[in-house]
This record gives C-alpha cells, sequence and structure tokens, in this order.
C-alpha cells in the first residue's frame, strides 16, 4: 500500500504522519508538495495538521486552492482513502470533501492535552479494528476545533452513521461533542484528534495505531478480493 | 534622494554638539574612541550602528568579565559561546545544540509579541547553525497573580509563546513560571531551543571569501524595532512605555518558511556562512561575520528588500524586523540557492559582498554612506569593571533566626496553602495552551521534573530544563548560583539522563549599581563552581540587565537551562508514584533551611535569612548515585525536592501518579520545618518492593544518606512524624487545591 | 482605482466565543447597554479597475470562494472610487 502525505507551506505534523506510516506500519510513504498535479500512484493520502498558510484568514482556507487539492478531489471520488488530520480536517471542510467547519474553540484558547473519544463507527475503512463503542486515548493540539455544522446536516450525520469519533469530555465546543466524521461513502475522514501522536508507548499512547491499520486492513481486503476475481 | 533624507538627519558636527549619541546610549568617553577609530566624526548612520553594536546586548560591556568566569570547554563541548548557540556532543555523530535567551522589556511593553518574537529569535539561532530545532522552553516571571495588569502580562506572554511556537511546529516542552514582587512591572521571559545536528553539518556565521556574496533571506525590511538592543540595555520608565514602536512583529509562519529553506540549503553543503539577523538587525549579522573571518563587508542597502517606502540607511542597519537571515555562498552556487529559497517562497536577495579591507562599507544611492573598521565595531568596545558593594541586607540577613516564627501546627492547612501558591501549582493552565507533543518525540511532558524528547531512530533521549531560586541569589547570590546549576542538574538526573551542559540568562538589575553588580558577580561564582564541580560547561547564553522600575530591581535571576543525555529510553523516569506497594526513600539529609523557602514567603510572608546551605561534593554523589541506581532499573520514580520541600515532593509525586501514600519520617528538628525546609541535595525515590532493599545498598554504597519512609498506596498522603500523625489528605482534594488555583485567578 | 472594504463576521444563528467573552468583559466594566457583540474581519483591497460593475462582481466572487466561510460566515462590502 503507498501513503501520500501531503505538505502545505506551514504543515507542521507531516513528519509525524510520515514516521506513523513508516515506523508504525512498515508501507511506503512519500511526501508530496502542495503543487502535485498527480495522486494517482496512492491508495491512501494523508492532509496533516499544522497552520498551513500561517492559518491567516481562516484555518485551511488558503490551502484549499493549492493544486494538490483537485486530486484529493479526484482520489476522494475514486474511492481512495483520504485522512485529515486537525488542519488537515479544517482543509477538507473548506475544500467541501467534508461538511460543516471548525470554529475556535469555546475556551478562546490553543488546548493540547490528552482526550479520550469513543469509536461510534466502527464499519468505516479507518476504525475496523477498533470495537464499536471503543473508548481510545488520542491528544488533541488546536484552536480551532470546534465543530459547527446546521441541524440538518447533523442530522444527516447522524442518520448515515458519519460521526466516526465522539469526545467523551467536549474539549472545544464542538456540536454532538463530535471529534471525526467521515462523508458520506465513508472514505474521507477528517478528525481534530491526533492518531499519529499515539502510537508509541515511550510517549503515552498506542491508541491512535490501529487507525493506520485499520486503513492497511480496509485496502488488503479490497485489493485481495479484487485480486480473487 | 540621499540629500533629502540626509537633511532630516542631524549631521555629524549637530551629533557632537548636540551630543545625540547619548540618546543612544553612547557615553562621551565611547564617543571620543568611536572618532578615534574612524579619524572623524561618525554620521548619523555610523553612531547608529556603533551604539547596538557597543550596546550591553550585543557587546556584553558590562558582563564580559565576569562571563571568563564560567568554565566553557569540556570533552563533550563542540562549540562554546560566541556562535549563535553552543553544542555538545552526544555521540553517533550526532549533537545537541542549545541556548537561552531573554525578551524582558519588549515583552514587559507588549507581551503577545514581545514572547512571540522572542521564541522566534532563539530558534533562528539554533537553526542558523544547521541543526533543525526539536524543542522550546521558557522560563517565565511575573509579578503576584493578583494585579490585573500582571493577569494581562502573564496571559499575553503565555498566549504569544502558544502562538508561535504551535505555528512553526516545535514543541513548547517545559522551563517554569515563577511569581513574585519582585518581578512587578519587570517580567522576565527567557526562551531557551534545543536543535539536533550532524558533526558535519555545523555552521558558523562566517563571511568568508573575498569576493563572495553575502544573500540577504526573509521577509523585507520595515521601521520595526529600531534600537530594541539598546532598549533591552536600559531601564523601563514611563517613556519606554511610550516607545512602543521599538517592539517587532513575528510572523511564525513565515519563519517556518524561512527555517526550511535554510535548513535545505544548509545540507546542500554551499553554505560558507550563515547568521541570523536578531538584536541590531543587519548591522550586528553583517559586522559579526566580517569579523569572524577577519574580513570587511559591504553592503547595497538599495538591494534591501523594504516593507516601508523612503527607509533611511540608518533604519535599515537598526530595524529588527524578524525572520531574516544573512548567508554567503560562492557565486558559482547562487543560483541553487535562489531555487530553494524561490520554491519556499521566501525573498532571497544579494545584498552585499565579502572585502579584504577589514571595514564595513555601506552604500546607498550610489553613495557611501557609513564606513567603519570591523574589529571597532565588534572587539574594540570598552569593556567596563563594575564597583561592586555588599549590600545592607545582606549583611542584615546574617543575623536573622528563621525558626523565631510560631510552630505552625495545622501541617495539612500549611500544605494546602503552598500548594496554592501559584509559583507551585500546577501549570497546566500555562501549557495545555503549547502543543508540546508535535514532532512526535516528547516522552516526558511538561510538569515533572525534566521534559524529555527522544531522538528519532535511536534508543536515545534528551532530557531539558530550565531553574533557579531567585529569592535563594537575591539572599545568598554565590550559594543560590550553586543551587540553580545543581537543582537543574538533579531535575536532568530525576528524569534518567546524564546532565550535560548548560546556558544561561544572567537577569539583573542595573549594573551601574554596585549592590546589583555584586549580585552578578557572586551569583556568577557560584554557578561557575557548581558547573565545574558537576562538570556541566557553560556553552552559551545572554544577559539582560536593567530589570529594574522605580520600585527597585528584580531578584537576581541568573536562569539556567540544562540539557541531559537520556542513554537509553529505558531509563526515562517521572516524578509520578507508579504502582500500590512501592517503597519511597528520601535521600539526603534535612536541616533547618527556612530562608527564602516557599513556606517562609507564603505562611509567614516573608524572605530573609541565609538560603539552604550547598555542598557541592555531596550533590555530585547524590546525583551520581541516584542516575546508576535509575540505569540499573532500580527506580519506579524519582522527584527532586525544591520549592515547598519534602511536604511539596510527597504530594507532587501523589498527585502525578494518582495514588496515595503512608509515611512515616522521624526528625530531630520541628515538624513544620521537617516538612517545609529547603534543604538542597535532597530527592524523593520510589521502588518496586523486590528491589527495594538492592536500590538501598546501591545508594548507601555511594555514601548518600538514604532512609525508607513509607509505602505507595491508597487514596490518601497520610504522614505522621516521630509517631505522631502529621498530615492527612486524600490525594484528590491535594489535586484540586493544586490544579484549580491559576486557572480561578486567571478566570 | 477602486477601495473595496470587505466586512466578515459570523453569522446570526451561530455562536461567537469571541463576541460572547468581550460581551462579558465590557459587562464586567460596567458597559452594560451591551446587548451583543459579534467579532469580524475588516479587509481592506484596493484594485486596479475603474469599472464599479465588475469590481462588485468581482468582489462577490472573491467572498463567496474565499474571504468568507459561508457555512458560519456572513459578509458584506463597500465600493469606493
Amino acid at each position: 500500500m503507498k501513503f501520500a502525505v501531503l505538505v502545505f507551506p506551514g504543515s507542521n505534523c507531516d513528519i509525524d504522519c510520515y514516521k506513523a506510516v513508516e515506523d508504525g506500519l512498515g508501507e511506503s510513504v512519500d511526501y508530496v508538495w502542495h503543487t502535485a498535479t498527480d495522486l494517482s500512484a496512492y491508495d491512501c493520502i494523508i492532509v496533516p495538521g499544522g497552520f498551513s498558510y500561517g492559518d491567516y484568514l481562516r484555518c485551511g482556507a488558503i490551502s484549499r486552492f493549492a493544486p494538490v487539492m483537485n486530486e484529493v478531489a479526484k482520489a476522494a471520488e475514486q474511492g481512495k482513502y483520504v485522512l485529515g488530520i486537525c488542519n488537515g480536517f479544517q482543509i477538507l471542510t473548506e475544500a467541501g470533501l467534508l461538511p460543516g467547519t471548525l470554529r475556535r474553540n469555546m475556551s478562546l484558547k490553543f488546548r493540547c492535552h490528552d482526550t479520550v473519544l469513543r469509536v461510534d463507527n466502527n464499519e468505516n475503512p479507518f476504525t475496523s479494528l477498533y470495537a464499536a463503542g471503543e473508548e481510545i486515548t488520542i491528544p488533541i493540539a488546536h484552536g480551532e476545533g470546534n465543530y459547527y455544522c446546521d441541524e440538518a446536516t447533523l442530522a444527516e450525520l447522524q442518520q448515515n452513521k458519519q460521526i466516526i469519533f465522539r469526545y467523551t469530555d467536549n474539549p472545544n465546543g464542538s456540536v454532538d461533542n463530535i471529534a471525526g466524521i467521515s462523508n458520506q461513502r465513508g472514505n474521507v475522514v477528517g478528525m481534530m484528534p491526533h492518531p499519529e501522536r499515539a502510537i508509541d508507548a515511550v510517549l503515552g499512547s498506542v491508541d491512535g495505531k490501529k487507525m493506520f491499520t485499520s486503513i492497511l486492513k480496509a485496502w488488503r481486503d479490497r485489493h485481495e478480493s479484487a485480486s480473487v476475481r | 534622494m540621499s540629500q533629502q533624507v540626509s537633511a532630516k538627519e542631524p549631521n555629524p558636527e549637530q551629533i557632537a554638539e548636540q551630543q545625540i549619541y547619548k540618546q543612544m546610549g553612547v557615553s562621551d568617553s565611547e564617543y571620543e574612541l568611536i572618532c578615534g577609530f574612524l579619524g572623524r566624526k561618525p554620521n548619523y548612520t555610523e553612531i547608529g550602528v556603533f551604539s547596538v553594536m557597543w550596546s550591553e546586548h550585543c557587546a556584553y560591556k558590562n558582563s564580559k568579565p565576569l562571563l571568563r568566569r564560567f568554565p566553557t570547554s569540556g570533552p563533550r563541548v563542540l562549540m562554546g559561546p560566541g556562535e549563535g548557540a553552543g553544542i555538545v556532543d552526544i555521540g553517533d555523530n550526532q549533537a545537541v545544540v542549545f541556548k537561552i535567551e531573554s525578551h524582558n522589556h519588549p515583552s514587559a511593553v507588549e507581551p503577545y509579541q514581545g514572547a512571540a518574537t522572542g521564541v522566534g529569535g532563539i530558534i533562528r539561532d539554533i537553526f542558523s547553525m544547521g541543526s533543525r530545532p526539536i524543542a522550546v522552553l521558557n522560563s517565565l516571571r511575573f509579578g503576584k497573580l493578583e494585579s490585573d495588569r500582571v493577569k494581562y502580562l502573564f496571559e499575553h506572554v503565555v498566549s504569544g509563546i502558544a502562538g508561535y511556537g504551535n505555528c512553526i511546529g516545535i514543541p513548547t516542552v517545559g522551563g517554569e513560571v515563577v511569581f513574585d514582587e519582585s518581578y512587578d512591572g519587570n517580567p522576565l521571559v527567557n526562551a531557551m531551543c534545543v536543535g539536533l545536528i550532524d558533526h558535519d553539518k555545523i555552521q558558523r556565521g562566517v563571511a568568508k571569501g573575498v569576493g563572495n556574496p553575502v544573500f540577504y533571506v526573509g521577509p523585507p525590511t520595515g521601521r520595526d524595532g529600531i534600537h530594541g538592543a539598546t532598549f533591552a540595555s536600559e531601564e523601563l520608565t514611563e517613556e519606554s512605555e511610550a516607545r512602543r514602536t521599538a517592539v517587532q512583529v513575528g510572523d511564525p509562519f513565515m519563519e517556518k518558511l524561512v527555517m526550511e529553506a535554510c535548513l535545505e540549503l544548509i545540507d546542500t553543503g554551499i553554505v560558507l556562512g550563515i547568521q541570523d539577523m536578531g538584536a541590531a538587525g543587519l548591522t550586528c549579522s553583517s559586522a559579526e561575520m566580517a569579523s569572524k573571518a577577519g574580513n570587511g563587508l559591504e553592503l547595497y542597502l538599495d538591494e534591501v528588500p523594504q516593507r516601508e517606502e523612503g527607509m533611511t540607511a540608518y533604519e535599515m542597519m537598526l530595524s529588527e524586523s524578524q525572520e531574516r537571515m544573512l548567508f554567503v555562498v560562492e557565486p558559482k552556487d547562487e543560483a541553487q540557492a535562489r531555487e530553494i529559497f524561490e520554491r519556499w517562497g521566501v525573498i532571497c536577495a544579494k545584498v552585499g559582498k565579502v572585502t579584504d579591507d577589514g571595514r564595513l562599507k555601506l552604500y546607498h544611492h550610489g553613495e557611501v554612506v557609513g564606513d567603519m573598521p570591523v574589529t571597532a565595531l565588534v572587539d574594540e568596545c570598552p569593556i567596563y569593571d563594575k564597583p561592586s558593594a555588599v549590600p545592607a541586607y545582606y549583611e542584615q540577613n546574617a543575623n536573622v533566626d528563621t525558626l523565631r516564627y510560631d510552630e505552625v501546627k495545622d501541617l495539612g492547612a500549611a500544605l494546602d496553602q503552598v500548594l496554592a501558591s501559584p509559583t507551585v501549582a500546577s501549570k497546566a493552565w500555562v501549557y495545555n495552551q503549547y502543543d508540546y507533543m508535535v514532532r512526535t518525540s516528547t516522552a516526558v511532558r511538561p510538569g515533572s521534573d525534566a521534559a524529555v524528547v527522544t531522538i528519532h531512530g535511536t534508543r536515545k533521549a534528551l532530557a531539558m530544563t530550565t531553574d533557579c531560586n531567585g529569592r535563594f541569589v537575591y539572599l545568598d547570590p554565590e550559594v543560590g548560583g550553586r543551587i540553580a546549576v545543581s537543582e537543574a542538574a538533579r531535575n536532568i538526573v530525576c528524569s534518567g539522563a546524564e546532565p550535560l551542559a548548560i546556558t544561561d540568562n544572567l537577569n539583573f538589575g542595573s549594573p551601574e549599581k554596585p549592590d546589583i553588580f555584586w549580585q552578578m558577580e557572586r551569583s556568577v561564582d557560584g554557578m561557575a563552581e557548581a558547573c565545574r564541580e558537576l562538570e556541566t560547561p557553560v556553552i552559551g547564553g545572554n544577559v539582560s540587565l536593567y530589570n529594574e522600575n522605580a520600585q527597585g530591581a528584580i531578584y537576581p535571576t541568573p536562569v539556567v537551562g540544562m540539557v541531559g543525555l537520556v542513554h537509553d529510553t529505558d531509563h526515562i523516569t517521572t516524578q509520578g508514584f507508579k504502582a500500590e506497594g512501592d517503597v519511597v526513600f528520601l535521600l539526603g539529609d534535612t536541616k533547618a533551611e527556612l530562608g527564602g523557602s516557599e513556606f517562609q514567603s507564603v505562611i509567614h510572608g516573608l524572605v530573609e535569612g541565609r538560603p539552604p546551605q550547598l555542598d557541592l561534593a555531596v550533590e555530585k554523589k547524590l546525583l551520581g548515585a541516584v542516575l546508576e541506581a535509575i540505569q540499573s532499573g532500580l527506580v519506579r520514580s524519582a522527584h527532586d525536592l525544591s520549592d515547598g520541600g519534602l511536604g511539596v515532593a510527597l504530594a507532587e509525586s501523589c498527585i502525578s501518579g494518582n495514588l496515595g501514600a503512608k509515611v512515616e519520617l522521624a526528625s530531630e528538628l520541628r515538624t513544620d520545618v521537617f516538612l517545609f525546609s529547603e534543604s538542597q541535595s535532597r530527592i524523593l525515590l520510589s521502588a518496586a518492593p523486590e528491589q527495594a532493599d538492592a536500590l538501598q545498598q546501591l545508594i548507601e554504597g555511594k555514601g548518600v544518606p538514604v532512609t525508607r519512609i513509607g509505602n505507595v498506596g491508597g487514596t490518601e498522603l497520610n504522614v505522621s512524624v516521630n509517631g505522631t500523625a502529621a498530615l492527612s489528605r486524600p490525594v484528590e482534594q491535594l489535586k484540586r487545591t493544586w490544579e484549580d488555583v491559576i486557572p480561578c485567578l486567571m478566570k | 482605482m477602486i477601495k473595496a472594504s470587505v466586512y466578515v463576521t459570523i453569522k446570526q444563528s451561530v455562536l461567537d466565543p469571541q463576541g460572547v467573552a468581550v460581551q462579558g468583559a465590557l459587562h464586567s466594566m460596567g458597559f452594560k447597554e451591551v446587548d451583543s457583540v459579534r467579532i469580524g474581519k475588516y479587509m481592506e483591497l484596493v484594485l486596479d479597475t475603474h469599472d464599479r460593475a465588475e469590481a462588485e462582481a468581482r468582489v462577490k466572487a472573491m467572498c463567496e470562494k474565499l474571504l468568507a466561510n459561508t457555512v458560519v460566515e456572513d459578509y458584506r462590502f463597500e465600493l469606493e472610487g
């Protein structure tokens, strides 16, 4: 399986995502520059955290116009896996690949600490190795992670089981305690917490690792069934 | 154009007659010297350049004789003071680069930007050495957390640090925050950055090779921060409040791009010299680079990217616009360098040339607007040996009996009060605003004795801390200096690391005052002794003087930033108790030492007497024993006894571990004194029951006093002394007391 | 040259935590009459054109595409010159 980690000016969790795939998963991974115009070689695209373009204007607002984002949209359409973490989640909502938006934290302060998430949908390529309702410890680090969408959209998210993770103790004011969502098809996921920061016991938690192994499993399942046919 | 501009500026005669140089902090005798070096009277640009090069901030003219007393070399030191940052070998062709720097004065007038640009500046110091920054720490001091002004400063300094560090993506992993009246109006904001480098990538700020081009990279120059270096070298007054324009504005996004581009450039191996433009901007960076190569430099100021229209030579040379660097490559490598900056979207302009005449020559609008000998700028600033005198308060304190206070009987309440002192209380409100995990290497997060950051691809890690107890230094600068270094070493060792070296930030009042100069001298002596004994040389640092206002000077605060090497991540140790039944040991001797203690200050409202004594030979033995015990796998938790003594250390180990403890102590001291004395060279350890004997034997074998004082377990901290119950508190309650203070005060 | 002044504010239906905080601060300072505070962004754009109708259409497009996030933000603008 081949992963791409996108690099925008101001991305700063790109290295962490790269390490998570390389060390944690042992799969092949490349940094892909924001100007790239071809993602066809990749099976999973990670949009990492950071402060792309300084988060000036609005988080993710400028990055969504980077050339590579057209390719991300194409990849999503082709059913490839797209994972946006933190700033990556913000970019995916700005790009319209995921509904809603991220506002300033209710506390108005940047918050960095562990949070406990509940896996609310494990029937998804990104979470299949977690148990339904499993509680996992994943850190957050953001100033604008307060998820918002209107009521109609929320009802849709709930109905389609697009809410993947909920906070057990809401740190930022997100509606319905939302920590991570998927698109309707389930192949694009955005989340504020950082699973790539929870894959090494020395650093405090390994609860994020199953997210990466789930993606690999989903890809293998699909790949194997395809080659059997 | 140039005529118009110079018409606004005083001419050399006017500068001399009206003594305009004095407004820039240049004395009459210094002015005479400058005239001598030039063979004529300096023009406005030249006197401006000299004034910043000859400021305390750049020339250390009041502190150099003291800095020479520090040991600066050692078997592991690859680069000592003098470059952007010091470098220490950590084996396997790797080295650690670190430095601390102050941004006190800018933070006092504009806390958010002052702190943010302080962080930005120290990060540039680290990557200009060719090193990848891996962590930032901060040592902060504020007045009592009561007035609106102090709360405002505290809140905005913290968000400035967060704003810069979080955006650039370097974790802010630790540091300290202290609140004390003496910093009212003079907050201290010291930022330390730590980086990693391969030996063969080490860069120097040298303008090598006559004829080579000099490049400017980073955002265009504006009028920000003009005279920041001299601003940092004088006392804060109402007038300086009005000079807010002297504070620069930081752009962490730009710095991230500049950093990535510079590291990529350095990686190519074509860079001959690189230096950041920090204090005194273009002036200091160009003069120093020329000086280190023994060369001269020509600058073509029309080529300097400019943000504002009509900037004068004076303004461009003195601007402290942020995120700018200067580098030299050979002409043949120019295109390659330019391509890198273009890709990162960073401006890169050829602004000068290396020359062989030893002069810094400035061209603007086709005229020579400045022509100065480089050595005069960099090396010839007069060094002052200031008079020093023992202050009256020091003599008076010799006779203070710190045991004269009534015995405190309710020790539980006393512990609550000390834990609720903002200096002791949990700093989660602060560090939860910092991204301390980005780069996924933070093994020990803020809140333990020292932060620990792993080195990717190895079993090694780096422990880092900043420490200084200003009250101790005030009461006895020499002992306080020794304690600052020793406490830092103790924190490093408690985390499982071997202390390597220190960087220091000497924060003092005005050196013109003999009392203050005496504090400087004595504390430097104390630090130097400790550095020699503990084999932790000083590899760089910073001096911040004139930290005083109408109410007086700050406590002398020589902050120590120390880095240690964890040889194997298995050795990483934290302060929290780990498991029910573990055995708790107290190492070291407890004496009746309340002078300068948190207890004395919180309970009795006093800061007096002599501080705790510190025997460096004893300290060294303790550190060696604990490190060996940790490396032998015998230690479950380790915690240095500092503010609040044994009482607070026990409470913190319980809170961090979310476990209670039952402790039985025996002592001839009065119980309140025993629990809150801040005697030095003490550490609290816990060990698994099956390893307790081995641990005790190891420690005893090293000649270190060790007492088995109890066991971890339950949900309460219970302490009895000489068979009598002394205090009992549910851990949950201690935790609330300790955690709620700062959030409540900041609501 | 036409100068466009663009105002972007959080929609009335969406909570503005900054606005709430500032309102609270104003109240505690005695400015009790402050009924609500909405915090937004103000941007000045200088456009190299003299065609007002074109400028109007272009600025609207800029707001829709980039300057505002219409999920949570409203915008309005004024043209001068």
